[in-house]
C-alpha cells in the first residue's frame, strides 16, 4: 500500500483498542524472567561454546602480529580467531569503522580476536593470554584542536543552508546573541550488552542477536562474512535496550559467526561491559555556535547555527543544526556543519541524533535571547512560532501545536510563579525553573507485515519489526485487534525474525508509526481476503466483535478462515506527503531544580513534558517512552560524558561506574501530558513518533533551570558542580 | 591442583548440587548451568544491579559472588518470585504501571523492590533516613535511594516507584 | 580471571597460615571488590581462602566503653546496629552513603577498608599504572584526573581511596586488630594503617602478606554532632568527588576527615586545632599542601566550602 493522500476515516478511528492504555502484551514474560534475550537458551539442546572478544589496546595503527599459542594451549580452549586470520573484509554498508578483519586499528577496543572455549570462565581467562604486537600511529583525538581543519562533509544532507542575508540581518539587529555551546560524547549505555549466538549448519548461519534493524544486520553480516544474505537467519525477539547503539551490525555478531565456524559448534559472544563504550558507537561531541538577532519586540530576524563534530574517515557529522532550520521563524537564516577527522571510536546515531545535542544548545540560546529581550522565554518562543517551513514558506507543517504545548505546560507547571535568577532559596538550595521547546522530525520508513487468520479465529502477525522497549509488541497487537475487530488476546505478535516481512525496524522514532502502518496495510489485505472468501462486498464490510458483517449477514471470523486460514501481506510505502508537508513532533519541557548552595550539586525536583505527536497509539507505553527520554535528558544535562583521553585516544570512563547515567534517586515523579490530536498526513494511523521527542530539549530546560536558580550560565555540558561552584554565594 | 569444586544450594526451593569451575559466579551458575536466565548480566562488575537475586533473604549482586560462596544458601530469583500463572504482587504491579521498557533490568528491579520493602519494614536505615534512631517512614525518597543500585537506562524510574508504592500500600 | 584453588578456612589462624604460605594467595570475604578486579586480571590470586565461615561477624561492647566490630560484619548490619546508629552516627551515615543496598549486604568491614582505588586507568589493563604495574607510569596525572587526589599525591600516583566507611573510621580514631601467619597479632591505629602513594603506590596499607584483619575497634563515643556529607555527580550509587566526615562539638571544635581527596582518609589534627580560629582556617591548613590538577582544582574549594558550612551550621 502506498500512503500518498491524507488519511480519511478508517477502522483505526474506532479506537476500541488503539489509543487505549493497554498493558504490554509481553509484560508477563518480562516481569517473570521468561523473555529470552540474545545470549540466552533459545535452544536448550544446543551445546554452546563461549567466545570472549579481545579489544585493541591502541587507538590507531596496525596489528603487526598476534601470538595465540598460549591462548590455544589454555584449558578448555577450542579455537582462537584473530583479525589477521580472517583478513580484510568487505565492510557492512552501515558501518564506518571495520568491525573485525584486517590489520588496521581504527579505534581503541576494536575487536582483534575472539577466543572460544568450553566455558565462559575458560574463554575469558584465555582471552588475556592473546599477545598482540602493534605498530601504533599518531591520531587526532581532540575535537577542539581538530576543528580548524574540519571540512564541509560530503554526502550528508545539506551541510550548508542559507535563506535571506543572515550576516547583514544579524549585524543590523538591535538585540543579538552570539554564543558557543559544547555537548560531550555520550554512550547509549543500554542495559543489555551487545550479544549474539551463532550456529552454522553447513553453509547456513542461524544467529540470535540484539538488533534494532533485522534486515540491516542480516545484510551487513552476510557482506562481512562474504556469504549470500539468504543463508543468514537472524533473530532478535527481545532487545535489552538500544537507543541507536544496536542499529548497525556490531562485533559480537561477526565474532560469534567466525568463532562458531572455527570451533565447529554454536558459540555465544557478549561484549564485556568495559568494552562496550569504545568497541561500539557513540553520540559524537559537538561544538555549536549560535547567533540570533531580533527586533526589540522579540521577533527573530536572523538565526544562524554552526556545528562542528568529528568522526573517523568516511563518517558523518552530527546533524546538530537540523532543528534550527525549522523550529523558529525568521527571514534570514543560515546553518552549517563541519566535520573533523578524529580517530576515536565511530560516532553514530544515538536517540534523536541531531536534534538531541542540537536542542541542548539551541534551547539555551533561546533562553539567553529571551533574557536579553526581557521577555518570558515561553512568550518569546510563542511569538516566533511558525506554521510553515521557514526556508520554504509555501510548505506548511502537517500539524504543529508547539504553542499549545507551551501554554498548557506553563499553566500546569505554575510557570508564572517563576522569579528572577538566584532569588529563591529553600533548605540550603537555590531553586530555579526552566523551560525548553521539544522538537523532533517525524520520519517514515517502508514497513511490511504478514497477518494470518486461523480456523480457530486466532490472528498471528509476523514482521521483522523489533521491540527495544518501545512497546512494539503491544501497539502492533492493538493495531491488528482494531483492524480485524477482535479482542487483543486473539492476536499473537511475532517480531524480530528475518523470515518475516522486512519492516521499518526501530530507530529515529519512526518505528511505532511506520510498523503499525505496515500492519495496517497487511490487515487491509486480510480484510479483503476475508470478504472475498465470504463473498461480501468489501465496501460495507465491518469487522467487529470477532465477526464480519455485511448488510444483514454476520459471520464469525473463524468461519471465514477455513481450514487453511487466510493470509494478508503487504508493505506500507510512502508517497510525497512528507515532501509537500513538513512532518515534525513538538513539545515543551518544564523543570524545577535545586542547586546546593554549598556544593553546587544539582538535583531535579519536578519535571513536566507536554507532547504533540499525533495520535498516541497507547498512552501507557507512550508515556514510558517520554519519561524514559526525560530521564536520559537528565543524564545528558547533569552527568553523562564519555571523557576523551586526548593523548591516548580513547574514552576513559568506559563502564557503568565511570559513565554515570541517572539512578532512581536522581529522578523525581515525572508528569507527561499528550495533546489530543491526530495527523492525517503522517499515516493511516495518524500517529507520529514520540520516543525521541521526549529527549529533545530536556537537558536545555534543566540548564535553564540551573541558570534561573543560580544566575550561572553554563554552556558546556554536562553541568557538573565544578562548573557552578565559582559562581555560588560565599559560604558564611 | 583442583580448580573445580562442588556446591549445594537451593534455588527457588529446589536443591541443586553443582560441580563448577571455581571461578563461576553465582550469576553464571544460574544462567549458564541452571538455565535460569531471568537474572540478567548487565555489567558483571556490580555497577548496574541487573543481576540482583535474594540470597538467604537478602538482595545481592549475583555477579560479584562466587557460586561456591553460597554453600547451603537459599537463592530466590525472578523465576521463583512468580510465574505468569501465579505472579508476585510486585510483578503484577510492574506490568500495571509499565515499570519497565526493554525489560532487561526488570528482574533485578523487581527482586530489589521486594527486598527494599522488607528492609524498610525491618528498620534498616538508608542514606536519606533523617533520624537514624527513629522509625523509618516509607517515603518516595527512601525508596528511590534504596533502589539506586538498580539502573534502568530506559528510564522507567517514575513508574517503578508507583508500582512499589502500590504494593507497599496494598492498593492496586 | 585466572584459575585458582578454593578453600574454606575454619579458623582465623588457619586462614592466616594458608595465605601466608603462598605468595599468590588471598582472603575472600564479601568479594565485591576482589572479584570485580579478578575478572579484569588486576588481581590474579592462584589460591583463594574463603573466610566467610569464621566467626568474625559480631559487634560487641569493649570494656573501655567502645565497640569491637568483627571483620566480617556486613556493611548493612554495621550501619543498622543500634549502638552504631546511636553513638557513632557518622559511621552509619558513611556506610549508607556508599555503594548500593545489594553491595552493602555482602561487603564486609575489613573488605571495605581494603578496597582498591577506582581510578579508571588502574581498571584498564592496557594503560600504564604504577599501582597495578609498578614502574609503568601514571596515565592519570596528565590524563583524566577530575576524580583524583589533590593532597598527599606523588609523581607516581594520584589515586584516591574510595571507601566512605574508612573516612568515618578515621574520624572516630578506630584501631584495626590483626592476626599474622606466625600467630602473633597486633593493633594498628587507623592513622598508621594506610600509606601515601610515594614511589610505591602498589603498597597501600601496612598489612603484611597473610595478615588477617579480625576486628575494627572504636573507642568510646565522642559525642558531638556527627555529619557525613558526600558530594557526587549523581545522587546515589557513585563514588565521592569529596566527602567529609565530621564530629562537631558544641564549642565549635571537632574532627574532620576528608574522602575523595587523597590516597587515604585525609585528616590533620593540626587543622582541627585551627578550628578555634574558624573553619576557614582549619580547611586552609587541611588542604595546605594541595597539588591539584587543572581538572580537580575544584575539590580544594569544595572542601573549604563544606568545612565552613558544616561547622557554621552546627554552631548556628
Amino acid at each position: 500500500m502506498q500512503f500518498d493522500k491524507p488519511a480519511t476515516t478508517n477502522p483505526i478511528d474506532r479506537l476500541n483498542v488503539v489509543g487505549r492504555p493497554v498493558p504490554r502484551v509481553d509484560g508477563e514474560l518480562k516481569t517473570t524472567g521468561n523473555a529470552r534475550y540474545a545470549y540466552e537458551w533459545h535452544d536448550p539442546q544446543m551445546d554452546y561454546a563461549y567466545g570472549h572478544p579481545v579489544g585493541a589496546a591502541i587507538a590507531k595503527g596496525r596489528v603487526r602480529s598476534i601470538d595465540t599459542e598460549a591462548a590455544k594451549k589454555a584449558p578448555g580452549v577450542l579455537a582462537v580467531v584473530t583479525t589477521l586470520d580472517v583478513g580484510e573484509r568487505e565492510k557492512g554498508k552501515y558501518n564506518t569503522a571495520t568491525v573485525f578483519g584486517g590489520d588496521k586499528i581504527q579505534h581503541y577496543h576494536q575487536a582483534v580476536a575472539v577466543v572460544v572455549a568450553r566455558s565462559f570462565e575458560e574463554a575469558r581467562a584465555a582471552g588475556a593470554l592473546v599477545k598482540v604486537e602493534y605498530a601504533p600511529e599518531d591520531g587526532a583525538y581532540d575535537l577542539e584542536e581538530a576543528m580548524d581543519g574540519a571540512v564541509k562533509p560530503d554526502g550528508s544532507d545539506k551541510p550548508d543552508t542559507a535563506v535571506g542575508d543572515f550576516e547583514r540581518a544579524f549585524a543590523d539587529a538591535p538585540v543579538t546573541l552570539d554564543a558557543v555551546y559544547r555537548t560531550p560524547d555520550q554512550s547509549h549505555a543500554m542495559m543489555e550488552p551487545h550479544a549474539s549466538i551463532a550456529a552454522w549448519k553447513d553453509d547456513d548461519l542461524t544467529i540470535w542477536t540484539s538488533s534494532q534493524m533485522i534486515d540491516w544486520w542480516r545484510s551487513d553480516l552476510a557482506t562481512t562474512l562474504g556469504i549470500d544474505k539468504e543463508r543468514v537467519h537472524l533473530m532478535s525477539p527481545f532487545i535489552g535496550g538500544g537507543f541507536g547503539g544496536k542499529l548497525f551490525l556490531r562485533a559480537d555478531a561477526v565474532l560469534a559467526a567466525f568463532a562458531a565456524k572455527a570451533a565447529g559448534r554454536p558459540v555465544k559472544v557478549a561484549l564485556p561491559r568495559p568494552l562496550v563504550a569504545n568497541n561500539t558507537t557513540h553520540r559524537p561531541a559537538t561544538v555549536q555556535r549560535i547567533r540570533i538577532g531580533a527586533e526589540r519586540n522579540g521577533r527573530i530576524t536572523a538565526i544562524g547555527h554552526q556545528s562542528w563534530s568529528g568522526d573517523l574517515p568516511g563518517g558523518q557529522p552530527e546533524l546538530a543544526v537540523n532543528q534550527t532550520r525549522l523550529l523558529y521563524a525568521g527571514a534570514n537564516r543560515k546553518t552549517a556543519m563541519r566535520l573533523a577527522t578524529l580517530d576515536l571510536p565511530e560516532g553514530n546515531s544515538m536517540r534523536a541524533p541531531g536534534e538531541a545535542p542540537g536542542m541542548m544548545a539551541l534551547e539555551i540560546a533561546i533562553d539567553e535571547m529571551a533574557e536579553k529581550l526581557q521577555m518570558d522565554p515561553v512568550e518569546f518562543r510563542i511569538l516566533n512560532d511558525t506554521q510553515v517551513d521557514p526556508e520554504k514558506p509555501e510548505r506548511p507543517f502537517s500539524h504543529r501545536n508547539l504553542i499549545g504545548c507551551l501554554r498548557l505546560g506553563a499553566e500546569r507547571f505554575g510557570w508564572q510563579k517563576r522569579g528572577a535568577p538566584a532569588t529563591r532559596r529553600e533548605d540550603g538550595a537555590l531553586i530555579g525553573v526552566g523551560v525548553a521547546a521539544a522538537f523532533r522530525n517525524n520520519l517514515l520508513m517502508p514497513s511490511g507485515a504478514r497477518v494470518r487468520l486461523d480456523g480457530d479465529g486466532m490472528i498471528t502477525v509476523e514482521t521483522d519489526m523489533t521491540d527495544i522497549g518501545t512497546g512494539s509488541y503491544t501497539i502492533i497487537a492493538q493495531t491488528v485487534a482494531e483492524m480485524m475487530g477482535v479482542d487483543i488476546d486473539r492476536v499473537t505478535v511475532r517480531l524480530g525474525d528475518s523470515r518475516f516481512p522486512v519492516s521499518s525496524g526501530s530507530g529515529g522514532q519512526f518505528g511505532g508509526n511506520s510498523s503499525t502502518s505496515g500492519v495496517y496495510a497487511a490487515c487491509v489485505k486480510l480484510r479483503a481476503a476475508v470478504a472475498a472468501r465470504l463473498g461480501f462486498n468489501t465496501q460495507d464490510v465491518v469487522f467487529d466483535g470477532g465477526r464480519v458483517r455485511s448488510g444483514d449477514r454476520a459471520v464469525p471470523l473463524s468461519q471465514a478462515a477455513g481450514a487453511d486460514g487466510l493470509i494478508g501481506e503487504d508493505t506500507m510505502t510512502w508517497g510525497d506527503l512528507d515532501k509537500t508537508h513538513q512532518q515534525s513532533t513538538f513539545g515543551a519541557h518544564f523543570v524545577e531544580v535545586g542547586v546546593d548552595i554549598v556544593t553546587g550539586e544539582t538535583r531535579i525536583r519536578r519535571m513536566l513534558a507536554v507532547c504533540a505527536a499525533g495520535r498516541i497509539l497507547n498512552p501507557l507505553t507512550a508515556r514510558s517512552q517520554v519519561i524514559g527520554a526525560m530521564t536520559m535528558g537528565a543524564g545528558a544535562a547533569l552527568s553523562e560524558e564519555l571523557v576523551v583521553d586526548t593523548r591516548r585516544g580513547f574514552f576513559v570512563n568506559h563502564d557503568l561506574a565511570g559513565y554515570e547515567v541517572p539512578v532512581h534517586a536522581d529522578i523525581p515523579h515525572q508528569d507527561v501530558i499528550f495533546m489530543d490530536e491526530t495527523d492525517p498526513f503522517s499515516s493511516p494511523m495518524k500517529a507520529k513518533g514520540v520516543g525521541e521527542l521526549g529527549l529533545c530539549g530536556v537537558a536545555a530546560a534543566i540548564a535553564n533551570a540551573i541558570y534561573n536558580a543560580t544566575g550561572v550560565r553554563v554552556r558546556d555540558y554536562p553541568i557538573t558542580l565544578d562548573k557552578l561552584i565559582g559562581g555560588l554565594p560565599e559560604v558564611a | 591442583m583442583d580448580f573445580t569444586s562442588t556446591v549445594s544450594l537451593k534455588v527457588n526451593g529446589q536443591p541443586y548440587q553443582l560441580t563448577l569451575d571455581n571461578r563461576t559466579t553465582l550469576l553464571d551458575a544460574l544462567r549458564e548451568h541452571l538455565h535460569l536466565t531471568g537474572t540478567k548480566k548487565g555489567c558483571d562488575h556490580g555497577q548496574c544491579g541487573a543481576c540482583t537475586v535474594i540470597a538467604d533473604g537478602r538482595r545481592i549482586n549475583s555477579c560479584l559472588s562466587l557460586a561456591l560462596m553460597h554453600e547451603g544458601d537459599e537463592i530466590t530469583t525472578i523465576e521463583g518470585l512468580g510465574q505468569p500463572e501465579n505472579m508476585h504482587a510486585m510483578q503484577s504491579a510492574f506490568v500495571r504501571h509499565d515499570g519497565f521498557q526493554c525489560g532487561y533490568c526488570t528482574p533485578g528491579q523487581i527482586c530489589s523492590s521486594v527486598a527494599v520493602l522488607q528492609e524498610i519494614a525491618t528498620g534498616i536505615p538508608s542514606h536519606v533516613t533523617e533520624d537514624l534512631t527513629g522509625t523509618i517512614a516509607l517515603t518516595p525518597e527512601e525508596v528511590r535511594e534504596r533502589m539506586s543500585g538498580n539502573i534502568c537506562r530506559c528510564g522507567a524510574y517514575s513508574n517503578i516507584l508507583d508500582a512499589i508504592f502500590e504494593v507497599a500500600e496494598g492498593t492496586p | 580471571m585466572r584459575a585458582f584453588t578454593y578453600e574454606r578456612a575454619t579458623s582465623v589462624q588457619e586462614a592466616a597460615n594458608l595465605v601466608a604460605a603462598y605468595p599468590n594467595a588471598k582472603f575472600i570475604a564479601g568479594g565485591t571488590n576482589l572479584l570485580d578486579l579478578m575478572k579484569l586480571e588486576i588481581e590474579r590470586p592462584a589460591r583463594l581462602i574463603d573466610v566467610n565461615g569464621l566467626e568474625l561477624d559480631r559487634i560487641e561492647a569493649t570494656p573501655e566503653g567502645g565497640l569491637r566490630i568483627g571483620a566480617l560484619v556486613r556493611n548493612t548490619d554495621l550501619a543498622a546496629h543500634d549502638t552504631v546508629r546511636r553513638d557513632y552516627g557518622l559511621l552509619s551515615r558513611a556506610l549508607l552513603a556508599g555503594a548500593s543496598g545489594q553491595l552493602r549486604n555482602r561487603a564486609t568491614t575489613a573488605g571495605n577498608l581494603l578496597q582498591r582505588t577506582r581510578c579508571p586507568y588502574f581498571y584498564d589493563t592496557n594503560q600504564p599504572c604504577n599501582k597495578r604495574n609498578p614502574g609503568s607510569g601514571c596515565a592519570a596525572i596528565d590524563g583524566f584526573s577530575r576524580q583524583h587526589a589533590v593532597v598527599g599525591v606523588s609523581d607516581a600516583c594520584i589515586a584516591t581511596h574510595p571507601s566512605d566507611m574508612a573516612i568515618a573510621m578515621r574520624a572516630l580514631d578506630a584501631t584495626i586488630e590483626t592476626v599474622k601467619g606466625d600467630g602473633t597479632g597486633r593493633t594498628i591505629p587507623i592513622t598508621d594503617f594506610y600509606r601515601l602513594p610515594g614511589e610505591t603506590p602498589h603498597i597501600e596499607t601496612v598489612l603484611e602478606h597473610g595478615e588477617i584483619i579480625t576486628a575494627v575497634v572504636l573507642p568510646p563515643p565522642v559525642g558531638g554532632r556527627q555529619v557525613y556529607r558526600k558530594v557526587r555527580d549523581r545522587a546515589s550509587y557513585a563514588f565521592a568527588l569529596v566527602s567529609i566526615g565530621a564530629v562537631v562539638q558544641s564549642d565549635g571544635t571537632g574532627r574532620i576527615a576528608v574522602g575523595g581527596v587523597a590516597h587515604k582518609p585525609w585528616r590533620s589534627e593540626e587543622a582541627e586545632a585551627e578550628l578555634a580560629n574558624g573553619p576557614g582556617r582549619a580547611a586552609a591548613v587541611l588542604m595546605a599542601d594541595a597539588r591539584p590538577t587543572e581538572q580537580n582544582r575544584f575539590k580544594v574549594d569544595l572542601v573549604e566550602r563544606m568545612v565552613a558550612a558544616i561547622f557554621t551550621e552546627a554552631r548556628g
